[in-house]
């Protein structure tokens, strides 16, 4: 069956492990990997993995898109040179999944909005932050039974699983995970902490959501929406892991969680990465076999 | 007696009472209060005095606790209140933001802590960077140093030395470092960074060592010392600020303070108020033996309380754990797993 050719941007953490997940999927094939960085372990890995290599970032790429048939782009750089790698991709017709804060595209959280996005036909879509990913599923899902009037998150990452690029940037991921907390999980007012942790080994990846919702909140409805939410993300993060909760303290929901990763470029601990690039593969497998079956067309957006 | 060998530095004292005063009073400190102990520190010749919720701006949140006013309203109240003072806040990135640093510059603060954990100095350039911006004096903070050696928390120094800090702090956020590894860190540090950047030392009081290793500090090149009135703050407080500037007087440290009247606001204001003695109790004391983040005593005492596993024991494990400040919803998440494993909790995980 043809696959929907795509590359990667960004040779860092989050890219080289989007490209393990690539490989796997019986809709997408990895074509090329574009980095800034000659030496970079990601761009030794994708070239051993048969993919074409560049070290002079988008630029190196784009004379390569037509001819190499990309259709979809991933954006594993950074929130401040996304914008401009966005465009010079649209221009060529390539639809753009961000993983990076930017936000410049709707926000996608597979298992609450994929389904609406597949209505549309947008050229960006933005994957918001690990943390968003592994959180917002829960916002969601208790608002599903009841309003939620206040989520606060708080996402704990292993040191060794953060890049220069988050941690230069710690600002924008708690601008984006915040704001998708509203937009996205439905929270009238959200607001996300991030800690890095360096104990060694590693601690795993733990997600604490704490929910606000308006009057008593109904436990048994809510435990049952939280459980069945956890299973939608399993299935395409199988280490999502309730470890305590849903706890109720009044009108205060708290859900706390572990994200396993499959250890595809970094160890287990690093769920944090795997949350992130399995939803962005989900969500451009769904856009690929929209593409594939002809009920999407990709269009190239005109030069501003 | 013999002389000190420190007669004549210069050190220029902050308090704490206003922030890390913050953690021992649940965030409950109303406005006129820190107005009034402001005024007072302002007057006995407080060089610096920090103002915000305990756990710095953005802090207002269900992790780290309501306070009764926003982090504007104390800062805006503060400022006007003082005639010498600098007002500084703190800003822990991943719960700060740039956006709250300016809100907080517009409300009078001039100084500001930006604090990272011991080893991850590099989340801390922009915030930096953007307080030198606004003509801040800007400070990195290296929290919960016990779990850093003195050549890894000098690496750490250069880098918030490099995006810009003016002065690179020791914290002892658990208050279980030693005087004699104070000593070294800090001489490490004055070797390797600018003659100009300055170091700073933030003691906890958990193993009564706030004023010996304040003074070790001064001793091995530090000239800005934090410490609060009567040590309000987390876990066994402070150092205790009055008793710093008595010993400082002694041994002839200049700090230009008026000790008396730090001791006379300490005991007639500070402590009539506090709502637990701030003392290096039980609890306190293992977070210093075992080298747990200071703030954690009470949520860790409340924790305790709901879910029937003793304090002691679940400070101990979250040690274990290598949990670290700004990861309280661990506290919560770990009595419960240890009332489960208990036989005390039933539940859905």
């Amino acid at each position: 069956m043809r696959k929907i050719r795509c590359a990667l941007i960004g040779s860092g953490n989050i890219g080289t492990d989007l490209m393990f997940k690539l490989l796997r999927s019986e809709l997408l094939e990895p074509v090329w990997m574009a980095g800034i960085d000659a030496n970079s372990d990601g761009l030794k890995r994708a070239a051993e993995k048969g993919l074409k290599t560049t070290h002079e970032g988008v630029d190196g790429l784009l004379p390569h898109v037509e001819d190499d048939r990309i259709e979809i782009a991933f954006d594993a750089t950074s929130a401040y040179v996304h914008a401009e790698n966005s465009r010079k991709l649209n221009e060529k017709g390539v639809l753009m999944i961000d993983l990076t804060p930017a936000a410049i595209g709707p926000l996608c959280v597979p298992p609450v909005n994929l389904g609406d996005l597949a209505k549309e036909t947008p050229m960006n879509v933005n994957m918001i932050s690990c943390a968003g990913q592994a959180t917002i599923p829960i916002v969601a899902a208790v608002g599903a039974v009841q309003p939620v009037d206040y989520a606060e998150i708080i996402a704990s990452l292993s040191s060794k699983s953060i890049g220069p690029g988050t941690r230069a940037n710690l600002d924008e991921f708690t601008y984006t995970t915040s704001n998708a907390i509203e937009k996205v999980g439905g929270a009238r007012k959200g607001k996300a902490l991030a800690i890095i942790n360096p104990a060694d080994p590693p601690m795993i990846m733990r997600n604490t959501i704490y929910c606000e919702v308006a009057g008593t909140p109904d436990k048994a409805a809510i435990t049952a929406s939280v459980l069945k939410m956890i299973e939608e993300v399993q299935r395409y993060v199988p280490g999502y892991k309730l470890v305590n909760g849903p706890d109720f303290d009044g009108n205060l929901v708290a859900v706390f969680m572990e994200v396993a990763g499959l250890g595809d470029y970094l160890p287990t601990y690093a769920g944090n990465l795997d949350i992130m690039t399995a939803a962005a593969a989900r969500t451009a497998e769904m856009f690929a076999e929209r593409l594939l079956d002809g009920t999407m067309k990709l269009r190239a957006l005109e030069a501003v | 007696m013999g002389k000190s060998g420190l007669e004549g530095l210069k050190v220029k004292l902050h308090d704490m009472s206003l922030r890390d005063g913050m953690h021992a009073k649940r965030e409950q400190i109303p406005v006129a209060k820190m107005v009034e102990i402001a005024k007072g520190l302002d007057a006995a010749g407080m060089p610096y005095m920090q103002v915000t919720h305990g756990a710095g701006l953005g802090g207002n949140s269900i992790q780290h606790g309501r306070a009764i006013a926003s982090n504007a309203e104390y800062i805006s109240a503060v400022a006007a209140a003082v005639r010498q003072s600098t007002i500084s806040v703190l800003l822990i990135p991943g719960l700060g933001t740039m956006i709250e640093l300016k809100e907080a510059y517009d409300c009078g603060a001039r100084s500001v802590h930006v604090a990272t954990h011991c080893t991850e100095a590099d989340t801390s350039p922009q915030h930096i960077a953007y307080a030198r911006e606004l003509g801040m004096d800007a400070s990195g903070f290296l929290m919960m140093s016990h779990l850093n050696d003195a050549k890894g928390l000098t690496e750490q120094a250069l880098l918030m030395e490099g995006y810009g800090a003016n002065t690179v702090y020791v914290t002892d956020s658990a208050g279980a470092m030693l005087t004699h590894e104070v000593a070294e860190v800090i001489s490490m540090m004055r070797d390797a960074l600018k003659p100009e950047t300055e170091i700073g030392f933030h003691g906890h009081h958990n193993l009564g060592l706030g004023v010996a290793n304040s003074i070790a500090a001064i001793g091995a090149g530090a000239t800005r010392i934090d410490a609060s009135l009567a040590g309000l703050g987390a876990g066994a407080g402070n150092a205790p600020i009055e008793v710093l500037a008595a010993v400082c007087d002694r041994m002839e440290i200049e700090t230009g303070v008026d000790t008396f009247a730090l001791m006379d606001l300490a005991e007639d204001v500070v402590v009539p108020f506090m709502d637990h003695v701030v003392r290096a109790d039980r609890e306190a004391l293992t977070l210093g033996f075992a080298g747990v983040y200071s703030t954690f005593l009470l949520p860790a005492k409340r924790a305790a309380e709901r879910f029937g596993v003793p304090a002691r024991d679940i400070l101990v494990e979250l040690g274990h754990r290598k949990m670290i400040g700004g990861q309280e919803d661990m506290i919560q998440d770990t009595a419960m797993t240890m009332a489960r494993e208990r036989g005390l909790l039933k539940g859905v995980a």
